[in-house]
């Protein structure tokens, strides 16, 4: 397996989307916003299984805190009801002072971690926070591996069924 | 533009010398480009929803019964400031009429509020992830090749010790959260749904439950203010003028008295319905239904309720506001994909009627779609002797066969056929049946391209069984195939 070293832009430009891994919502809590630290296969050989668990168990982490029901909230809560929700067109809520952070650290993870091993995480929250979206690229010059010979038959199969319409 | 010179600089020159004696836009054309204005994602929006000032404003497609709530907040509430509050607040104090009007602002604010905002929906899947979604399931269901067995359309998650069943959207290609609902007048998946309210015009959700709350219990206090003070204004003038002149003094009062009579059962009701659905963490959904109550068994309990009434009515109202996950004012990104339409990627799960009863123009749908699969399916699949035993159907592979080859151009994998030759080829179906004649002429020529479509011995079965096909056969198929038009064209 190559480990060249890309920068993000060089990735897109050099590299062709291969395939997409999804990591699902983790609902044994409840409502709240959890992803399964469940390593997928298809990752075995790009990535250390270590570092995938803690980007994933950060992220969690994040989201239990812009959802945590505590102290602060609940002043934003009734400070907000007080001005029959007004407040809300010039501050910005806690979540999404969050959700900020956490766009931020998915940046930093895709430079230093994913980018250099040909991955790229997609943000939750352009998913509807359903899933964490995992793009894997290959490189064009590169010789065909078995994941692109498989991926090229399941994109060509959804290509070609979306091509037909 | 400039007249044929050959030398760049000197064409620069005289280009630049023209510009300045005529206006400015002959030298901006050649240097503006024509692009169409980017989109923003709320005009592409797929579910039912009407977007005003540019996408910050979000309701359901129906908002008549809202301006008629609208219309009696209003006007009621206009006649009180106008007609009783100047005798009210000469004769008993001002406080009445500030106090008022502190809870209509109150009301209007928290109305306007759960009527606009997005009510938590969830977007649909992008293709990737619907794709992603039906291989899961079929590697849950084992083989996916031939048979059309009811996939799992649900999966079982354990939530504080409560198995709760998650559903599969058919239109939004997702498993819903739990506590997620598909609205079928908005043909939306909404997180936490509680009901779609026409007084409000919206759906009621995760994302505007506590303004609907709110929005409802300052409702009742206006009404029963509204309703005191109006009495109070005619007993106070009738101890002066008489009950029948102090009615005809403020004729008013007495639409005010009417309108917030009927009001207050109806309204304070439903305030005190949903104090008790928020004490008890439950939705109006899941009330109705029963999900938690203790009739369904002695285990069932309500796996979302933190215990105790105050932790419960403070996480509904004053817990965190998460954000719209639809972007409507976003830009529609040249390089993602829009989601495809329903029928992308059905292949055979349009199937049993059995559980979700959810989406019934969906399940509508999908089981068309699954007649029209089932009709058409077996003669694609690449087994003669279907062909030579079924009589009514071989009349069709004749019509489907050259549909199949124009629709596509590469080879797909068997299972996602069906779905598309039997969409283009039901329109085609008709006005062929005359022309089939010709056609079984054609197949051999044009088979060959879809790899194992159409055996190469059908031609001559099919040329056979053309002429053993009755006149009642076909008949069937045609009645079939409208009934089949029809459905697709009323739903």
């Amino acid at each position: 397996m190559a480990t060249e070293v890309h920068s993000l832009q060089e990735l897109r430009r050099s590299a062709s989307l291969a395939t997409k891994v999804f990591v699902q919502r983790d609902y044994s809590d409840g409502t709240t916003c959890q992803f399964q630290t469940k390593f997928p296969p298809e990752l075995e050989s790009r990535i250390e299984r270590q570092l995938f668990e803690e980007t994933v168990k950060t992220l969690n982490s994040f989201y239990a805190e812009a959802e945590k029901i505590g102290g602060s909230s609940y002043l934003e809560g009734c400070l907000a009801c007080a001005t029959a929700y007004f407040i809300f067109l010039c501050m910005e809520t806690h979540y999404e002072k969050v959700l900020k952070k956490i766009s931020k650290y998915i940046q930093e993870q895709n430079e230093k971690i994913y980018a250099p091993r040909g991955l790229l995480l997609t943000d939750p929250l352009e998913r509807g926070m359903r899933v964490i979206e995992i793009s894997i690229y290959e490189d064009r010059c590169s010789s065909g591996s078995s994941s692109s010979g498989s991926s090229s038959s399941s994109s060509g199969g959804g290509g070609g069924g979306a091509g037909g319409r | 533009m400039t007249p044929g010179s050959g030398s760049g600089p000197m064409k620069d020159c005289e280009y630049s010398q023209i510009s300045t004696h005529s206006s400015s836009s002959p030298m901006e054309s050649p240097h503006k480009k024509k692009k169409p204005a980017p989109k923003r994602k709320w005009e592409v929006f797929p579910g039912r929803n009407k977007f005003f000032c540019n996408g910050r404003i979000m309701m359901a497609r129906q908002t008549g019964v809202f301006y008629l709530t609208l219309v009696l907040i209003l006007v009621t509430s206009g006649l009180f400031f106008a007609f009783d509050c100047p005798y009210l607040s000469e004769n008993i104090t001002p406080a009445i009429p500030a106090i008022g009007g502190i809870l209509f602002f109150f009301v209007m604010g928290t109305l306007l509020r759960t009527s606009f905002s997005d009510p938590g929906v969830l977007p649909r899947a992008t293709p990737d992830e619907a794709a992603d979604l039906e291989r899961q399931i079929d590697i849950a269901n084992g083989s996916s090749s031939g048979g059309y067995r009811p996939p799992p359309r649900t999966k079982e998650v354990i939530i504080n010790g409560q198995t709760v069943k998650l559903k599969y959207c058919f239109t939004c290609k997702i498993f819903r959260p739990p506590r997620a609902s598909h609205c079928s007048l908005c043909d939306n998946c909404v997180e936490r749904f509680d009901h779609h309210c026409p007084w409000v015009g919206n759906c009621v959700g995760k994302r505007n439950y506590r303004f609907f709350y709110m929005f409802i219990l300052s409702l009742s206090f206006l009404t029963v203010f509204i309703f005191a003070f109006v009495i109070t204004h005619v007993i106070l003038r009738s101890q002066q003028t008489g009950f029948l002149n102090a009615l005809k003094d403020s004729p008013a009062s007495v639409l005010e008295a009417v309108v917030c009579f009927f009001s207050v059962w109806s309204i304070v009701g439903l305030s005190g319905f949903h104090t008790y659905l928020i004490s008890s963490n439950q939705t109006t959904n899941e009330d109705i239904k029963g999900s938690w109550s203790n009739k369904r068994g002695k285990e069932n309990y309500n796996p979302y309720s933190y215990g105790n009434i105050f932790t419960n009515c403070c996480a509904a109202l004053c817990g965190p506001l998460s954000p719209s996950l639809i972007d409507r004012r976003g830009f529609i990104q040249p390089d993602t994909p829009q989601l495809a339409g329903p029928s992308n990627g059905i292949t055979m799960y349009g199937a049993t009627q059995s559980q979700s009863n959810m989406c019934d123009q969906d399940q509508c749908i999908q089981s068309t779609k699954f007649v029209l699969q089932a009709a058409a399916t077996p003669l694609l699949q690449s087994e003669p002797s279907i062909t030579s035993e079924e009589l009514p159907l071989p009349g069709k592979t004749t019509i489907s066969g050259p549909c199949a080859t124009l629709t596509l151009g590469q080879p797909t994998p068997p299972s996602s056929m069906p779905n598309l030759t039997s969409d283009s080829g039901l329109t085609d179906m008709i006005p062929l049946k005359e022309e089939h004649e010709g056609h079984q002429f054609l197949t051999p020529e044009e088979a060959p391209s879809p790899p194992g479509m159409l055996p190469s011995g059908s031609p001559i079965i099919h040329s056979h069984t053309m002429h053993v096909l009755s006149l009642a056969s076909q008949d069937s198929l045609h009645e079939d195939s409208v009934r089949g038009l029809v459905k697709l064209s009323s739903v």
